[in-house]
């Protein structure tokens, strides 16, 4: 199996001052650029250490909001690319349906590449939908642009010939010619994340790696499934490298500091949801069929409350979600080395096995300090154990 | 089957009444409260309520992408007609019939603004039409109606057939509409070309378009005239069908060409 750190470079210190919405209506006078200033150099920092762990390295980006700070998954990514030599990059990802630009994208995915000699994987993600907003992109054409931006993208990752013409419904330039060309052949691995079976089908149909967040004990089965399903209906059994779990890890000496860090990072999901009602279901974001029911239950935020589960079903708020809530929830694998590892396996034989675990072992408030231990802790006493696992 | 063909389209919607031929395109929310005010205009015409491609139970065409592509569509209608017909256009609905008329109003007798959308007055960091999308869902509804708790409908009654009608409304008002954000800003220009008599129809207390924007509306019209209705918000013709009803019954009877 291999491991990533994720983390979404927080900035927290504007979560005390936030109430109904820590997303889209956030002024950014709540962020001090010098503090700011020392946040990213720190999360770079932990990632450049897990160039040392053996642990690979994961970005992703959110817009307006004091949730995560990485606006450019890309951003952090070039200077990773230069300062670290060994771990493999993903970038999960670039929100290829609400950007202007897909030969912008080709284009900073392609110099990555290089630079890293290879090391890049490459995300591309629909968004949440309180990722509208800030774009102020169609939702209902959202997924259509995804679609037309994932080809033109690829398509021009691997036309070495010279100009090609482009005359699509949402996209249109007429000499696309992408340099630099990237270091893998034909080109960097291509990731998406998903939270449903339907999604997970159409990246099985592409033979995307699927990353798999917050879908816990309850709902990650049957989008394993569907991905196998599908991959099964092409004609191949999907390698375990297709998969991919994110969870947050407390690792810690003691199962008390174990869940100290957990309880820390769960900042992440504590936070993660809020976000003025308004902005949760943009119209056309979701099918009209799941808008109706919606409509009928009460609202997008009355769906969303309800999708954190325990094992046998029962909803649990993610705002005053606790640790022994989430490891329940299969959303953090948490405690000892041996509870962590024990945690992952039951759940990893639950769902039928994965081949990656994003690991977020850094999130919320949680200390500099606390990470590093976090992260060499779990290199030292658990990554060895899951070397035979998702093979 | 559908209720109304323009050509080789077919189209959700309502025929009734029976007298000149009027034509109501709808806004983009609360189509179906529309009843009332379609029930008495079919005391005098014959009315043709279509849904739009997209909305309701109407199919969209995927080549079907602008406010153009429904003007054009109604211009086919418009054109199957014997005579002109009195076109009347609510909020989003408006916007349509202004880009019709501005395309030929060669069979239009008369056109009624509604609070209509479509146009823009201001600079780039005004907002002439408030966001829908970026207000809480109760300042929404406190801004488009006088009186919200009359109005607003209870979902969790509604059958499935009606809800999915109301997500396929509010998609398609999303797809034609998001950006430029429910206006057209080629529109302005071109509206010296709606040589027709034209009444301009305003909720009083309209929080979506103000009164004020729709006698700017007014002003740059050749030959309108500005009417509001009190105690109504963004929909005066559910609030008060009566009256917008008889507004325009008095406009027709003294301004429309025959």
């Amino acid at each position: 199996m291999k491991v990533w750190h994720f983390s979404e470079m927080a900035y927290h210190p504007a979560w005390p001052h936030l109430e109904q919405s820590y997303r889209v209506i956030v002024p950014s006078r709540l962020f001090d650029p010098k503090i700011g200033a020392d946040l990213y150099h720190r999360y770079l920092d932990e990632w450049a250490l897990c160039d040392e762990l053996g642990i690979n390295i994961m970005t992703n980006e959110h817009h307006a909001t004091a949730t995560c700070a990485d606006s450019v998954c890309t951003i952090p990514m070039a200077i990773l690319a230069r300062e670290t030599k060994k771990v493999r990059l993903l970038a999960l990802g670039m929100p290829i349906g609400n950007r202007n630009d897909p030969i912008r994208v080709a284009e900073e995915y392609s110099i990555i590449d290089v630079i890293s000699r290879g090391r890049l994987e490459m995300g591309f993600v629909k968004g949440v939908p309180f990722e509208i907003s800030p774009a102020n992109t169609n939702p209902a054409e959202l997924t259509e642009r995804f679609w037309e931006a994932y080809e033109l993208i690829l398509k021009a990752m691997t036309s070495h010939d010279g100009p090609f013409n482009w005359e699509g419904r949402h996209f249109q330039y007429r000499s696309v010619n992408v340099w630099p060309r990237p270091y893998q052949q034909p080109h960097p691995p291509v990731w998406t994340p998903v939270g449903s079976t339907e999604s997970a089908t159409e990246a099985a149909a592409r033979d995307m790696v699927i990353g798999v967040l917050n879908t816990g004990w309850v709902r990650t089965p049957a989008i394993f499934a569907a991905y196998r399903n599908k991959a099964r209906e092409k004609g191949h059994e999907a390698s375990p490298d297709r998969l991919a779990y994110m969870a947050l890890i407390g690792i810690g000496e003691s199962r008390e500091e174990g869940y100290r860090r957990a309880d820390q990072i769960l900042g992440y999901s504590r936070t993660s949801g809020i976000v003025a009602p308004q902005f949760a279901n943009p119209p056309g974001y979701v099918a009209p069929r799941a808008a109706a029911q919606m409509l009928k239950s009460g609202g997008a935020m009355a769906a969303r409350a309800t999708r954190v589960q325990t094992k046998d079903g029962h909803p649990i708020n993610p705002r005053t979600m606790t640790v022994e809530e989430a490891i329940d929830a299969g959303l953090s694998f948490a405690g000892t080395p041996d509870d962590v590892f024990d945690q992952l396996k039951a759940f990893y034989d639950h769902v039928g096995g994965f081949g990656h675990l994003l690991m977020m072992a850094q999130g919320g408030t949680i200390s500099h300090e606390d990470t590093v231990a976090n992260l060499t802790l779990f290199s030292k006493e658990v990554l060895p154990r899951l070397a035979d696992l998702g093979r | 089957m559908a209720a109304i063909e323009i050509g080789n389209y077919g189209l959700d919607g309502s025929t009734a009444g029976a007298g000149p031929p009027l034509l109501f395109l709808h806004g983009g929310d609360y189509v179906a409260q529309n009843g009332r005010f379609l029930e008495i205009l079919a005391g005098h015409w014959r009315v043709t309520a279509p849904r739009h491609p997209g909305f309701g139970h109407s199919a969209r065409p995927d080549g079907f992408r602008t406010v153009h592509d429904l003007a054009y569509l109604y211009l086919d209608w418009l054109d199957r007609q014997p005579a002109g017909a009195v076109v009347v256009g609510s909020s989003f609905g408006g916007w349509v019939a202004l880009e019709i008329a501005v395309r030929s109003v060669e069979k239009i007798a008369g056109l009624v603004l509604i609070d209509s959308l479509g146009v823009k007055f201001g600079g780039h960091e005004d907002r002439d039409i408030v966001d829908i999308y970026a207000l809480p869902e109760d300042e929404v509804r406190q801004r488009t109606f006088y009186d919200p708790a009359r109005r607003s409908p209870d979902y969790s009654a509604l059958d499935d057939n009606e809800l999915m009608a109301i997500a396929c409304d509010r998609q398609a008002t999303a797809l034609y509409g998001w950006r430029p954000y429910m206006h057209d800003p080629g529109l302005r220009q071109w509206l010296h070309r709606v040589q027709v008599p034209a009444l301009v129809l305003w909720g009083e207390n309209d929080g979506i378009v103000t009164p004020e924007y729709g006698e700017r509306l007014c002003a740059v019209l050749p030959n309108a005239r500005f009417r509001r209705i009190a105690r109504a918000g963004h929909y005066p013709q559910i609030e008060h069908p009566e009256t917008a009803a008889e507004a325009i019954q008095d406009f027709a009877a003294t301004e429309v060409r025959r």
